[in-house]
């Protein structure tokens, strides 16, 4: 499969202060990303995930290191033509209406006339902005900007879309917008490189996804993958009407049981005894409301990550003299 | 459309749509307002004072808008984050720093020819003569604009707007009175001499564009000397438009 973003050792180092001090924002960082993957870059924030992106869009110079996007180093303004980026909380200019903002984007691309137009017309649709046609972006919400941030991103219908915490600042039905767009440019064969730190998201959307903490690939590869094999760690039953005795049964096979007048909610530590509780549910002529498997996440791994870094750091500076 | 010419034009656009150009209806104001009151005055040939004060507002109005719009066209894109969008684009940093001084520059020529248009109104109605001369004098005030534009862009790459205000005010003040500091460093000692002669050479000459006080006693401007006058603006601008690019092309966005 066709590489379409590629680093090689990046890394990226800012002179803070009066004195210049030395902070690296990025270090070594090996990525690679094949045409019509989804692929998320999670880490918190201030980990280096807009750092990346800069470099990648020609906004900062790495200090070291190298990066491709479609086989041409960053900085060829020609790769430019087949790109699409949002960067984060974007701010456009916002005398221009809706319409006015997107035609000003497509003419960046010697775009005219009626494709230019219609391609307006139809971001418009996608995005949901048809009725912001005419509106002046100063009149627009903060999740008016982002969708309308998204069609600039995509005026030229790009190959490659980067974009840079997408889903931050929208509410739920936002977010889900932006996912099914998301999901749709996956269809239409389109590479799509996002950053987040909405793990929920990226679970669901990312094909693979790439983990970042102080300036460090800490993970990389499948969602499933890296959460393991045994993903799922306990399950979690409601049952009501149990009666005391089939109540005292239950605790022997739980790992936690809380009862709440009627019904009883029961942790089990994996699948083992799941199959015994429903037995004994219906012995007792009780009802099992609910089965909900609890998942290790994507959040879990993150924060298990991130300890371990801080805890990596911490030992650091403790060794170091 | 190219690039270039979208950026410009939205440039303009964006003047337009910041109601700059309300300028010209207080410039129409006092034009009007002083020739009323001169012509009740008597003070011999109102015309002249209408001419004196005209191109001076021409002049006064343009770089105000050449640094207070200068000074922002690249800090303001940056402080407001619309610049990763652009260059996210297929669009050069040159292009776009080219395609901005273009934009003002539009809104530059159309402000002065509206204020020329008001002057020659208020002649025409004071019956008063129009000569080429004139013409020659905006001429120049336009080139005393873009170069002015040219140093408020070349500030506006480096540092933030309040300080390309200074630098460019600065630049405005010092170029009008640089005979003034090659006189003054004959009477210093050598340091001294030194930093002037310095500032003589590097700093523009902008007294070369003032030719008001020809207009109002009209004494004829050869064309030679308008067409050198020109030629030292158009090379001074153009290279200090390479050197905004060169530092505009190694700046970073963090």
């Amino acid at each position: 499969m066709t590489t379409v973003l590629r680093t090689q050792a990046l890394s990226k180092i800012f002179r803070v202060g009066f004195w210049g001090r030395p902070v690296t924002a990025l270090e070594n960082l090996d990525l690679e990303v094949s045409q019509g993957e989804v692929f998320g870059f999670l880490g918190p924030n201030g980990a280096g995930k807009t750092t990346t992106l800069k470099i990648l869009m020609g906004l900062l110079y790495p200090t070291t290191g190298q990066a491709w996007l479609l086989d041409r180093e960053v900085g060829d303004v020609a790769v430019k033509q087949q790109i699409g980026f949002l960067p984060e909380s974007p701010y456009f200019y916002d005398y221009l209406t809706g319409e006015e903002f997107l035609r000003f984007y497509g003419q960046l691309f010697r775009l005219d006339g009626q494709r230019l137009a219609d391609r307006i017309t139809d971001l418009l649709e996608l995005v949901g902005l048809r009725d912001a046609r005419r509106l002046q972006l100063r009149k627009f919400s903060k999740g008016m900007l982002q969708r309308v941030g998204i069609a600039q991103a995509l005026i030229n219908d790009p190959s490659l879309v980067i974009l840079d915490e997408p889903m931050s600042g929208l509410d739920p039905i936002g977010r889900k917008e932006i996912r099914d767009l998301i999901f749709r440019l996956k269809e239409r064969g389109k590479t799509v490189f996002f950053s987040s730190h909405i793990l929920h998201d990226a679970e669901m959307l990312c094909d693979r996804v790439g983990m970042l903490v102080q300036g460090k690939l800490v993970a990389l590869g499948r969602v499933a993958e890296l959460l393991g094999a045994a993903s799922t760690q306990s399950i979690e039953v409601v049952v009501d009407g149990l009666d005391a005795e089939g109540l005292a049964m239950l605790e022997t096979m739980a790992h936690r049981v809380v009862a709440q007048g009627s019904r009883v909610l029961c942790v089990m530590n994996g699948q083992g005894r799941v199959n015994d509780l429903l037995d004994l549910a219906r012995a007792r002529q009780a009802t099992v409301l609910s089965l909900t498997p609890q998942k290790s996440s994507l959040e879990d791994l993150f924060i298990r990550e991130v300890r371990e870094q801080q805890h990596v750091g911490s030992v650091g500076e403790e060794l170091s003299p | 459309m190219t690039p270039l010419v979208a950026i410009a034009l939205n440039g303009f656009r964006e003047n337009l749509r910041e109601k700059l150009l309300y300028n010209l209806v207080l410039f129409a104001l006092l034009l009007i307002g002083s020739s009323i009151l001169l012509s009740r005055l008597h003070l011999g040939e109102d015309s002249r004072l209408v001419l004196d004060l005209g191109l001076a507002c021409i002049n006064l109005f343009g770089v105000l808008i050449a640094v207070f719009i200068g000074i922002g066209l690249v800090s303001k894109e940056i402080e407001k984050k619309t610049i990763y969008t652009i260059l996210a684009k297929p669009v050069s940093r040159s292009v776009f720093l080219l395609g901005k001084y273009l934009g003002l520059t539009i809104t530059l020529l159309v402000n002065t020819a509206i204020m020329l248009a008001g002057l020659l109104v208020v002649l025409w109605l004071m019956e008063a003569p129009v000569t080429l001369l004139l013409f020659k004098a905006v001429l120049l005030i336009v080139m005393e604009l873009l170069l002015i534009t040219a140093v408020a862009l070349l500030c506006s790459t480096f540092t933030t707007s309040t300080l390309s205000a200074i630098f460019t005010l600065a630049v405005y003040v010092i170029g009008h009175v640089t005979n003034d500091l090659k006189a003054l460093s004959g009477k210093l000692d050598a340091t001294g001499q030194a930093i002037l002669t310095g500032l003589y050479y590097v700093l523009p000459n902008l007294e070369h564009f003032n030719i008001k006080g020809q207009v109002i006693h009209q004494v004829e401007v050869p064309l030679d000397q308008m067409a050198l006058t020109l030629a030292y603006g158009v090379l001074y601008t153009g290279l200090v438009l390479c050197l905004a690019a060169g530092i505009f092309q190694r700046r970073e966005f963090k």
